[in-house]
């Protein structure tokens, strides 16, 4: 913004184009011109986005289409498809491993995303204050969010959790003895909601890029007030990065929902049917993959894939309209 | 900070002490952190180089004369695959995923951050709302339709999106990095009489040289890790990727070989946790400015 003639830069630029050219055009006049310009830019813009356009088309909103379509049906892959209306829904609600793998992946989801979270704050409130270390702590402590979720992690998580390992006998030196971890159906879960915690740098990172726009004249106004630690967490940093929050929550909760391989790992070595102990691990989309992949009923899975859409999209849509009661933009001064 | 109000100086006195005992905590606090995120990826090293029995159930980190037997058991291969089978199958993917990632996702984001068409704004979010869509949603059509193009059982449904920037995540990272490029560059650029592809290739591709970066590195990392979808497209041994001969060591030979299986594990682990060494910076400046997960 430092020339003087900002106020229609593309009319602007098409007339330097022309006298550059100099093309003897029958004056077209500068709306003309502008709208050749346009349609130009127009042209360039699709050429540019072309792969997108096809891979949207053809890998995205395709699909989308074929899939709500057999939702409605009985699908093997190989007879066509049977339209068989509401049924694949109706079934579910009467399946009754379709609701242990609602219940799996919702208590994963309502528990480890805010624990996640709570230790992503907690230790970027930490690293925060600018400290000798402070980057190597920072790439460290993010490493965990790049390895998690694969399979050679799931297995060392296995092995650190297995009965009379690693966990379990260094819990017994503190006198805790505990369930069985993986091989306990009470106890296969929280050792789930230990890898997903385990992965707490990717959030912290972006907590970490919020906690630093907190403007420090705040704290100090505070401090002088007669804030305690608590009060200014609560009253100035709380409501500081709650954009933040909301980003964090809103990623974390999306993800958490299509836990996949490291539940399928930690529920132990299977062939089609692995659900972990007591199937305590059977996460809705491994239940998904099973009837989908297993069992060739892709009309079944497809019904379940546009359920597990629309509980995403409720809880979205719930936490965007939560958003006005907690979460603080600077620009609107709420 | 029991100060009354109004009385700066006194706090201002108290604070200076207190500082010395604050860093000591704050390195404390830290160190523990450390010592949680480092145990199991320390484990899985130390584990590797010990024998077989003595790896679950001890609670020596390293072991006290470590051991290559695991490995070199490993190099006679997993049911009659070389192992170095697997690591070929997920290199071709991995590197095949950066490439096309890398032009793709260039071009698209190129177009939505500096050319201006009719419909961009529309077409933004509708990619943004490609973000928050779970791919289960697409997995049965996909394969459907992968399975009558008589692709199955090989890499192209695995590579295909990359190269149709399908993943707005890249998309996303390259044109918010493309937005604060200065616009005098191709403004300049086009009254000497550049198009939009000298400008997109001589200009702005150079200049974006830190997003692409970190964009190969992630699609690397993502598609070395990835699991489902190799899962559910390669059938036969001879074309999984590590991440499927690794499950499949799991299934059939954990219990006769456990140290392979750990010793796989962490050569697996290996070529993330290399590039995480070389590129940490990268990726955790990605991290932050985009929201990517890992």
């Amino acid at each position: 913004m430092t020339s003087t003639d900002i106020s229609a830069p593309s009319v602007d630029g098409e007339e330097r184009d022309d006298r550059k050219t100099r093309r003897p055009a029958p004056s077209p006049g500068p709306a003309a011109s502008a709208r050749r310009r346009a349609r130009r830019e127009t042209l360039a813009g699709y050429l540019f986005l072309s792969p997108w356009c096809v891979g949207i088309l053809l890998l995205t909103l395709g699909p989308m289409l074929v899939s709500l379509y057999l939702a409605f049906t009985d699908y093997n892959l190989f007879d066509s498809p049977r339209w068989v209306g509401l049924r694949n829904f109706s079934e579910m609600f009467s399946d009754d491993r379709w609701w242990q793998s609602v219940k799996v992946t919702g208590l994963f989801v309502l528990i480890a995303t805010p624990l996640k979270l709570a230790i992503a704050l907690g230790v970027a409130m930490l690293l925060v204050k600018p400290r000798k270390g402070q980057g190597f702590y920072r790439s460290a402590f993010y490493a965990p969010s790049l390895i998690g979720a694969s399979v050679s992690i799931g297995i060392v998580w296995r092995a650190l959790f297995q009965d009379d390992a690693v966990v379990d006998r260094s819990l017994s030196l503190f006198g805790w003895s505990g369930g069985g971890w993986i091989g306990d159906p009470d106890w296969s879960m929280p050792t789930l909601i230990a890898l997903s915690a385990w992965q707490f740098g990717a959030p912290m990172v972006i907590f970490l890029a919020g906690l630093k726009q907190v403007p420090r004249e705040l704290y100090e106004a505070a401090e002088v007030d007669g804030a305690g630690a608590w009060r200014r967490f609560r009253s100035i940093t709380l409501p500081m990065i709650s954009p933040v929050v909301f980003f964090n929550l809103l990623l974390e909760i999306i993800h958490s929902f299509q836990i996949f391989t490291s539940a399928l790992v930690i529920a132990g070595p299977g062939g089609g049917r692995a659900g972990g102990p007591g199937d305590s691990l059977l996460v809705y989309t491994w239940y998904l993959y099973e009837q989908g992949f297993s069992n060739l009923r892709m009309g079944y899975a497809s019904a379940m894939a546009w359920m597990l859409l629309a509980g995403i999209a409720v809880v979205t849509a719930v936490l965007f309209w939560s958003q006005r009661r907690w979460v603080h933009y600077e620009e609107g001064g709420r | 900070m029991s100060a009354p109000a109004g009385t700066v100086r006194p706090a201002q006195a108290t604070a200076a002490p207190r500082r010395r005992p604050r860093s000591v905590l704050w390195h404390a606090g830290a160190l523990a952190v450390l010592v949680v995120v480092l145990y199991p990826v320390i484990w899985v090293i130390g584990a590797s180089l010990k024998p077989g029995d003595e790896i679950v159930g001890s609670l020596q980190l390293l072991p006290t004369d470590p051991i290559t037997d695991n490995y070199e058991r490993l190099a006679d291969g997993i049911a009659g695959i070389g192992i170095e089978t697997f690591f070929v199958n997920s290199l071709i993917v991995a590197l095949g995923s950066v490439i096309g990632v890398l032009f793709s996702c260039s071009l698209a984001a190129y177009a939505f951050a500096r050319v201006r068409f009719a419909g961009r704004n529309l077409l933004f979010t509708l990619m943004i709302g490609t973000l928050l869509l779970p791919v289960h949603v697409l997995l049965v059509p996909q394969y459907v339709l992968f399975q009558k193009m008589e692709l199955v059982n090989t890499y192209v449904p695995l590579l295909l999106g990359k190269f149709l920037a399908v993943d707005a995540f890249f998309v996303f990272l390259m044109v918010q990095f493309m937005r604060n490029l200065p616009k005098e560059l191709d403004e300049a650029a086009r009254i000497d009489g550049c198009g939009h592809w000298r400008i997109y290739w001589t200009i702005v591709l150079p200049l974006c040289r830190p997003a692409l970066i970190t964009s190969s590195i992630f699609s690397f990392i993502w598609a070395w890790n990835d699991f489902l979808g190799p899962l559910i497209y390669l059938n036969e041994p001879e074309k999984y990727t590590v991440s499927l001969g690794l499950k499949m060591f799991m299934d059939q030979d954990s219990l006769a070989d456990y140290g392979g299986m750990v010793a796989m594990s962490m050569a697996a682990l290996l070529p993330v946790l290399l590039f995480f060494l070389a590129f940490q910076r990268h990726l955790v400046e990605g991290a932050a400015t985009s929201g990517l997960k890992g």
